[in-house]
């Protein structure tokens, strides 16, 4: 059932070298590499592939359990979830996380839902439908086994949610209640509230609490990976091993070792240094993993969600989301002269209103996906519409109305709706949204690139898993609402302790000592690190660092990005990068507890990411989910995929560069390797939502 | 600074670490070891005091019945019960529930006042009270005020029966209407009153909710309600009969 | 705005700490509170001091990392968050006192910055409902009335951030603990654990050496998510029936 060209099979050796008429923007800053592909996944029905997978991963006794220890770094979703159910299975787990406590990792900040293909509402929903939509939502670039995999397993979550006592909402009946979002036409969003992040954590971080009480599970808060033990067998295979930590408030580098790795330490959004994830969200993990070997895929494919609540000034620390549940009843518009910009918005006459979306698709109008509304609304500001304050000369924010719903459903029915939204806009803000039109602006929410991981989640590492948003597997180049909350439980509950197993059962590994040349060296590279930061002694703040990058990013790999752009932002990063590492001030000591000095490193790794999420994008022209390349697109402005070319998975090889005279191995040139995508299953198709 | 110390040695046992938690975890919790149960004693002796102060200041209230009417039932308090107990037996009886009750109620407190000083060692340099009443916030020291009151009272009706007018008297309604004649007596009297209102409006309230009679928001509000009404009504009916001597409506 | 900021500063738990008086011109009205502390850090950070210690994390109100005492009241005048407060609630010229939560069962780690590790242990001693991945019956196999699950939910939103406890007179735990006993209480699957949960959770959180509960309400004044009072009552009551069980 695929209409992928035969031009991307995998065994034609000039399969990088692009044909003739194609461009490859990216040459000279990138080599390619031999293709990569799945081994893992089994063939067959696509609905039986799982199945079998569980069936052929190898067992381990449980009296051996006990003999093999796991290390799991990050407690969102993914990671408590993962370590409750190993821990449970009877393995050594150590749990880490840079929090104060397991329970507030980022997943806690979801909102929307979390989707099921439970087929409550018999509303013709399936595990086929919400894999076809998951699919078809990535925009095709996602690997059809791990999806089907996931919309399989979702309905095994909802199960053990509410079992371990998750409340969500109910019907009067008693019986669980749906609701349909993020533009699919079946209701099969699962939720709690507004706050269904927060109670599908707290459920994970429950059963995680429990198997530390039972004494299978160790958890270590305050502590940050940085470093990964990669160590050779001795057959010449090399296997993760362990990490190095930092005790964030002694500031102890200790070493923990074990049989493997898993990294769910989420995703790195905040390169952009304005996102909508937690101050500490951070890419180190995956980033020293990456410059271990593991290979980093797609890490260009970023979404940026329309409803954010505005920046109001150069202070401006973090970004809050506002549910997009909003564009159901709000109509967005901008002023159609600049000059009526600054006014009451009230006082503008609806014939000088342009509800830009709306008019541009009047078939989905304000409830196009995230990424087309996202940049509609920054054409009208680049346009110079835009409302709100002026910050450096431009006003970034749209109006989402609700006066037209206040006038025909009244006040209280909006209050009963969005009551809890409007007042936390009310908040922010310290504006009345009932009297006045909110202003909203699309911010960085979720990354969809990531390690990348094969069919058992398992990188290009032996012994190094990664799960959650940190591996780039599930959602292609855009993913859905409601689905991340889905994979995180996914990974961590139903699919990692069934294929972890498989490479467990060679073992317990030798014993690595501590002394062990890859372990020393792991950890006196992290107290070198450490050392460079604090005798710097520069000029300029991590915060002015990170904020410089993420205008970089915002500006040349956003919402739109164009090849001089890119190349430009390649330039800006390596000479900031550059700078941070002669120039940086980082007062304090290292042996207690120091937030510059922590976010120095997290900081130092996000200006090597950046330039890699830049080459990335540079090498893919063609418009796909929440990557829009300028030179690729429609006559009338939309996004343009091309299958023929660019229906691969760029998963890229970390390599030093050769003359590394400095404090630390810069970076070299990226070596790419592509995972072609085929589709047997379901079939590519360009999305229209005019 | 005295807290600088434990917070060293927590410090130490490996705050952030699993292992020092799991090590630090109750192993075998008893119902009856917790503050919780402690709380429970204070409210059950505690509703004990409001049925005593609510019998004991319908009893004054009899003084407006006049002398005679007044001590027969002050006699009566004797020889009820009888003649399966014998004279004095239900009081002592009454006494003695009512003495095991303050043991108790005493002892809870002041472990739990203990317990609330070392739980934060460092005090705030500023604090408000944001959400409590001010009763709330009396009741240790409140506490400390009505014992002090009780031992002055009881040596003055019960035990000494010291007639600051005349000395020792077998009439409870001559000694109560010298006591209250006098104006410093009356005001002391009052004022602990009012605080005994205070220590009821807050501790009735406080029993209910321990005991967990107070589930719904519905049922808060009425527990509020009724604790204000019983401190309203024992310091409201305590205070008459002094009020009433001290303005010469109740006289010898 | 201009305001003077009163702040603790302690280097770690072992060293005392003092409070520190700084002045900030450069406030507007828009910045949040943790935005505000920022613009200090920076300042200092360029002055050559290492800048103030304090913790946050999601900055939108949900994570419980954030938490200070300002100017007396825990996460400040308004209900909500440390994070979600803005400089807006202020006036210029304004004194503004900070200090880290206060509990002895919080040591200090750093400035602002506490340990509030004895939450999970509290939590790990019985707040969650024991079933193992893949043990789950069908979602639908147990309906909860709505009132319950409501009722389970209100009490769910508690983010753990300590303000209960910082608030309290007596430095109890007592709202946090009768949020998460009501929480799995209200619904069918918590009721195999119920009695061993409070007797386990409430064990814990007086041998973490918070005090006890005198039903002040000052915790429910302070809570950024508004857990009523009824919370601990349900706790109480289920004590009670344990004690009738004879745990």
């Amino acid at each position: 059932m695929t209409d992928m060209p035969d031009t991307t099979t995998t065994s034609d050796p000039s399969y990088h070298v692009p044909a003739e008429g194609e461009s490859d923007d990216a040459a000279g800053y990138y080599v390619p590499g031999e293709p990569i592909v799945d081994t893992k996944a089994p063939g067959g029905p696509i609905d039986e592939r799982w199945s079998t997978r569980k069936f052929e991963a190898r067992l381990v006794n449980p009296a051996n359990r006990r003999k093999l220890s796991i290390i799991i770094v990050g407690t969102g979703l993914a990671g408590a979830s993962a370590a409750a159910t190993l821990g449970e299975a009877g393995y050594v787990v150590k749990s880490f996380c840079y929090q104060d406590s397991p329970r507030r990792a980022h997943s806690i900040a979801a909102q929307g839902g979390i989707n099921a293909a439970k087929n409550y509402k018999e509303d013709g929903d399936s595990v086929h439908r919400l894999f076809y939509d998951t699919v078809k939502g990535g925009d095709y670039r996602s690997r059809e086994s791990n999806v089907y995999r996931l919309a399989e397993v979702s309905t095994n979550i909802i199960d053990q949610c509410v079992a371990q006592g998750v409340p969500f909402a109910r019907e009067y009946g008693g019986l669980l209640d749906n609701r349909s979002f993020g533009g699919v036409q079946v209701s099969r969003t699962f939720y709690a509230r507004g706050q269904t992040g927060q109670q599908l954590l707290i459920g994970a971080y429950q059963a995680l609490e429990r198997q530390v009480q039972a004494g299978t599970v160790t958890t270590y808060t305050r502590h940050e990976m940085l470093e990964l033990i990669v160590v050779d067998d001795g057959e010449g295979k090399k296997r993760a091993r362990g990490i190095i930590a930092r005790d964030m408030v002694t500031g102890a580098i200790e070493t923990h070792l074990a049989d493997v790795v898993v990294l769910a330490s989420g995703g790195y959004g905040n390169v952009f240094y304005l996102s909508t994830n937690a101050m500490g969200s951070n890419v180190t993990a995956s980033w020293r993993a990456h410059r271990k070997g593991a290979y980093m895929a797609n890490p260009c494919y970023t979404q940026i969600h329309p409803t954010c609540i505005p920046v109001t000034g150069s202070h401006q620390s973090k970004l809050t989301l506002m549910s997009e549940s909003l564009r159901n009843d709000g109509r967005i518009w901008v002023p159609k002269k600049k000059e009526d910009c600054d006014k009451d918005p009230r006082s503008i006459p609806e014939e000088d209103r342009d509800y830009y979306l709306e008019r541009i698709y009047p078939s989905f109008g304000n409830l196009v996906p995230r990424d087309i509304a996202s940049r509609a609304a920054k054409y009208q500001c680049d346009d110079g519409r835009g409302v709100g304050p002026e910050v450096d000369g431009v006003r970034r924010g749209v109006y989402l109305d609700f006066a037209d719903a206040i006038a025909r459903l009244g006040r209280d029915a909006i209050e009963e709706k969005y009551g809890n939204l409007f007042d936390m806009y009310a908040r922010i803000t310290g504006e009345n949204p009932y009297e006045v039109p909110m202003r909203i602006y699309p911010a960085v929410h979720y990354v969809m690139g990531g390690l990348w991981v094969d069919y058992d989640l398992q990188s290009t590492i032996p012994g190094l898993f990664v799960t959650g948003e940190a591996n780039f597997s599930d959602h292609g180049a855009n993913r859905l609402g409601a689905s991340a909350l889905m994979q995180g439980l996914a990974d961590g509950y139903f699919v990692l302790p069934h294929t972890i197993r498989d490479y467990l059962a060679d073992g317990p590994f030798e014993k690595v000592a501590e002394d062990h040349p890859a372990v020393v060296e792991a950890r006196e590279s992290v107290q070198r690190r450490i050392e460079h930061y604090l005798t710097v002694n520069g000029t300029r703040s991590v915060d002015s660092y990170h904020r410089e990058l993420g205008n970089i990013m915002w500006e040349y790999c956003g919402m739109e990005r164009t090849e001089d752009g890119l190349k430009k932002a390649i330039d800006l990063i390596r000479t900031l990068r550059d700078d941070f590492h002669r120039n940086v001030k980082v007062l304090g000591s290292a042996d207690s507890l120091n937030q510059s000095l922590e976010k120095a490193g997290r900081v130092a790794d996000f200006l090597e990411l950046g330039e890699l999420m830049c080459i990335d994008a540079l090498n893919r022209r063609e418009s796909c989910g929440g990557h829009f390349r300028a030179e690729s697109q429609t006559e009338d402005g939309e996004a343009l995929r091309h299958d023929d070319l660019y229906a691969y998975v760029a998963a890229w090889e970390f390599t030093p560069e050769d003359a590394g005279e400095s404090w630390a191995t810069p970076m070299g040139t990226p070596v790419l390797h592509k995972e072609d995508l085929t589709y047997t299953a379901i079939e590519m198709k360009q999305r229209s939502y005019k | 600074m005295a807290s600088v110390a434990t917070q060293t040695s927590r410090q130490g046992s490996g705050p952030a670490s699993g292992q020092a938690a799991a090590a630090t975890l109750v192993q075998t919790p008893r119902a009856t070891r917790t503050t919780i149960y402690l709380k429970m004693l204070m409210a059950g002796s505690g509703l004990i005091f409001i049925g005593f102060v609510l019998l004991h200041m319908y009893g004054n209230l009899k003084a407006f019945a006049g002398h005679d009417a007044f001590d027969e039932y002050a006699h009566h308090l004797r020889t009820m019960g009888t003649p399966i107990l014998p004279e004095s037996g239900a009081l002592w009886i009454i006494r003695t529930v009512l003495v095991l009750s303050l043991v108790v109620h005493v002892y809870a407190a002041v472990t739990l006042w203990r317990r609330a000083r070392r739980a934060r060692t460092v005090r705030y340099q500023v604090k408000k009270h944001t959400g409590a009443i001010f009763a709330s916030r009396l009741m240790r020291w409140g506490g400390v005020t009505l014992l002090l009151f009780i031992i002055w009272h009881l040596l003055n009706f019960t035990i000494g029966k010291v007639n600051v007018q005349g000395g020792a008297t077998n009439d409870p309604y001559n000694l109560l209407v010298d006591t209250f004649d006098t104006w410093w007596l009356t005001l002391i009297y009052l004022l602990a009153m009012t605080m005994l209102g205070a220590h009821l409006h807050h501790g009735t309230w406080s029993a209910m909710q321990t005991l967990g009679l107070t589930g719904t928001e519905r049922a808060r509000v009425r527990s509020k309600r009724l604790a204000f009404a019983v401190a309203v009504v024992v310091t409201g009916g305590f205070s008459l009969v002094p009020i009433f001597v001290l303005a010469g409506v109740i006289t010898k | 705005m201009r305001v003077t900021l009163k702040i603790w500063r302690q280097p770690d738990a072992a060293t005392a700490g003092a409070m520190h008086t700084y002045e900030l011109d450069t406030v507007s009205p828009d910045m949040s509170f943790l935005e505000m502390l920022d613009v200090l850090n920076e300042q200092l950070n360029a002055a050559g001091e290492e800048p103030i210690a304090f913790d946050s994390d999601c900055r939108e109100g949900i994570c419980g990392m954030c938490g200070l005492m300002i100017n007396g009241e825990p996460h400040g005048p308004e209900v909500t968050t440390t994070c979600q407060l803005h400089m807006r609630s202020f006036k210029d010229g304004d004194e503004i006192t900070i200090e880290p939560w206060r509990s002895d069962a919080f040591p200090v780690v750093r400035d602002l910055c506490v340990d509030r590790g004895a939450f999970d242990r509290i939590i790990q001693s019985g707040g969650f409902i024991s079933v193992n991945t893949g043990s789950a019956p069908e979602a639908h196999s147990i309906q909860v009335p709505k009132e319950a699950a409501d009722r389970a939910f209100d009490a769910a939103t508690c983010i753990g951030c300590g303000a209960c406890v910082a608030a309290c007179p007596n430095g109890s735990a007592s709202l946090f603990m009768g949020a998460k006993i009501t929480h799995l209480g209200e619904l069918p699957q918590g009721q195999a654990e119920r009695d061993n949960r409070v007797v386990s959770m409430v064990s814990q959180h007086d041998h973490e050496g918070f005090g006890g509960c005198t039903n002040i309400g000052e915790c429910t004044a302070a809570c950024p998510k508004e857990i009523p009072l009824d919370v601990i009552s349900q706790m109480n009551r289920d004590l009670r029936k344990a004690l009738q069980h004879g745990h």
